[in-house]
């Protein structure tokens, strides 16, 4: 039998070598660093996540219906009446916050161990162009179950481009489709969630991972393992992806899984935040629920937005803040002036840079998921004070300080008393 | 490969020209597709004026109407509503209304055709939720000086009952007022009124 196999193989592979060419390009014979930690499984996590999703949105569209008079009762027909269908839709509403979840780490680990830096600073814009897509996806995904939220959150991320000078209104028109956000607007919102923007979305993954497998991975030591190589030019620092790290993977997705499952048949609504308590209700054009926000994932960018005064009768100022606040990942490779990579090596100026851009970002993205008077009002008055809400002025100061963070960036990381950094890796 | 002399011009210049002709006509072929994406005639026509008939509203009771799918409040504001706009000058940032957010005959101090009549769109003019109606009552939770008007729970700006946004709201300019004429005392039109029909 197994000879049968190998004759059916060589068959295969005389005829189509590419498959095997490739498997030993991108795994056994693609060597990563032997140092990886932790940090190292939210890549091929969001890969596991990215597959889920696709999986579970392609069933979910056998019974959903993107019509404006139809689409919530769709979406409860799926819940109460489809055979298995609250296991597929709370799938892929765990999958979507599990997506920023493992993101947001997997971006944390790029700038620990300094991934973004030369030669990787492709690897890191393909992986930002990826974050940004996921937020389209997310947000068109929002407005399908046409629940209270989706209406709402659709109604003031499509007013952002409202308030473009000159070209906003006619801009935000164009996106409708209709003078408010409608059926015009789910049914499109609908085609771009499930073909356009997952279509762009695989393109850039494999990208993301065609750059990355040329350069060859960064590690905790955030040294080069290409230059020391064996006899045969095998890094020796490195180790066969296939089967060390697939093992590896595997092992974490286990793990990953297992949380997974228990959000999924337990806490599918985490308290609000994976599912917002409006969504259950139909979305209705006339009545705005008395507290919006955004999910937990926009939070941070949503606090940016909220913190900024209009200036000049105009809002502008507060998108383009939040829009900065986005696309300026896009320039760490070149605001990182470090001589090393990794935090092992870095000294006390980016450690706390880093540490308070953590802490802002939290706080912001706390505070995004509340009202501004959260925390109540400042008792007194005062010529600056324009608002007295607490929640506000902190904003303001956590949006300043996450700005500071990129743009005093090439002149601490210049000026950091970084240690030595070894020749291998440690570990 | 590397000879120069080989190069055929003429058929180089053949290429550049079509490839030239092609990218035109393929930025040509985007058109159909972009301008699928704006609204269609059957939209268009949903977005007509509507009739409301106002002879039901008790004074200081909102009446919420659809226009081009927006809620349009309209009340019959009370006297002690109309003094506390006149208080509220001093509090909002554009008390004579200077923003265009309003037909010219609603460039007023109580910004609306009949004084005691309020028409707003009432849309947020940050980014588009629907405020709530506060009215003087709601001091505990608006804060003891609170005239009384709208609080939009999206991002926590204020208005006043005659639209005017308070000092220190994310909202960067009044409520919008729709254009509007009455056809009787008790009939009202959103959307349409003398002013547009002459201009058009």
């Amino acid at each position: 039998m197994s000879a049968r196999l190998a004759a059916l193989w060589n068959w295969f592979d005389s005829r189509m070598p590419t498959v095997a060419q490739q498997w030993r390009i991108h795994a056994s014979e693609y060597y990563a660093p032997k140092n990886f930690n932790f940090w190292y499984f939210f890549g091929s996590l969001a890969l596991l996540v990215l597959v889920i999703q696709i999986v579970s949105g392609i069933f979910l569209t056998m019974n959903y219906k993107p019509d404006a008079s139809l689409a919530f009762g769709s979406v409860e027909y799926i819940m109460r009446d489809v055979s298995g269908g609250w296991v597929l839709r709370y799938i892929h509403s765990t999958g979507a916050s599990a997506f920023f979840v493992v993101v947001y780490l997997h971006m944390f680990r790029g700038m620990l161990y300094g991934s973004h830096k030369q030669p990787r600073e492709l690897v890191w814009i393909f992986g930002v162009l990826i974050y940004l897509t996921l937020m389209g996806e997310a947000f068109f995904g929002y407005l399908l179950p046409w629940g209270q939220m989706s209406y709402w959150g659709a109604q003031v991320i499509v007013n952002l481009f409202g308030t473009v000078p000159f070209i906003g209104p006619d801009l935000a028109l164009w996106i409708r489709g209709d003078y408010v956000v409608g059926d015009a607007t789910l049914n499109r919102f609908f085609a771009l969630h499930v073909i356009a923007f997952p279509l762009v979305l695989l393109g850039l993954v494999v990208a993301h991972l065609l750059a990355l497998h040329d350069v060859g991975s960064n590690n905790p030591d955030g040294v080069e393992i290409k230059k020391y190589k064996d006899a045969n030019g095998r890094p020796l620092d490195g180790v066969p992806f296939h089967p060390y790290y697939t093992v590896k993977d595997l092992m974490g997705s286990v793990v990953f899984l297992a949380v997974f499952c228990f959000i999924m048949f337990f806490v599918p609504e985490v308290g609000g935040y994976f599912l917002e308590y409006n969504n259950f209700i139909p979305a209705d054009p006339l009545q705005t629920p008395p507290h919006i926000a955004p999910v937990w994932y926009f939070t941070p960018y949503y606090s940016v937005l909220r913190a900024v005064p209009p200036l000049f009768h105009s809002q502008f100022p507060g998108v383009l803040a939040m829009g900065i606040a986005v696309l300026i990942l896009f320039f760490l490779p070149w605001l990182d002036r470090s001589p090393v990579k990794s935090i092992r090596y870095r000294g006390t100026l980016y450690k706390s840079a880093l540490a308070i851009f953590v802490v802002v970002f939290v706080i912001l993205g706390y505070l995004g998921t509340e009202p501004t008077t959260v925390w109540g009002q400042f008792g007194f008055d005062a010529f600056f004070l324009d608002t007295k809400d607490v929640a506000t002025w902190v904003a303001r100061v956590c949006t300043i300080a996450y700005f500071l963070f990129f743009f005093l960036m090439p002149w601490y990381t210049a000026r950091d008393r970084v240690k030595p950094v070894p020749d291998r890796v440690t570990a | 490969m590397s000879d120069q002399e080989k190069i055929d011009k003429t058929r180089r210049n053949l290429v550049m020209a079509t490839s030239i002709v092609g990218g035109a006509a393929s930025v040509g072929a985007a058109v159909p597709f972009v301008a699928s994406m704006w609204p269609s005639e059957r939209a268009k026509a949903a977005g007509a004026p509507v009739e409301v008939d106002i002879s039901r509203l008790a004074p200081g009771e909102l009446g919420v109407f659809e226009w081009r799918g927006k809620p349009v409040w309209v009340m019959k504001r009370t006297k002690e509503m109309l003094e506390a706009i006149k208080q509220a000058d001093s509090k909002v940032s554009d008390p004579q209304s200077k923003v265009k957010q309003q037909p010219d005959y609603a460039t007023n101090e109580f910004r609306s055709a009949k004084p005691d009549l309020m028409v707003l769109v009432g849309v947020c003019t940050h980014l588009g939720c629907s405020p709530k109606e506060k009215d003087a009552d709601a001091k505990a939770e608006m804060g003891p000086d609170w005239p009384g008007g709208f609080y939009c729970p999206c991002h926590g700006s204020k208005f006043d009952f005659a639209g005017r946004v308070f000092k220190g709201s994310p909202a960067p300019t009044n409520l919008e007022v729709p254009p509007y004429e009455f056809l009787s005392d008790s009939t009202l039109v959103i959307g349409e009124d003398k002013q547009q029909k002459k201009g058009a």
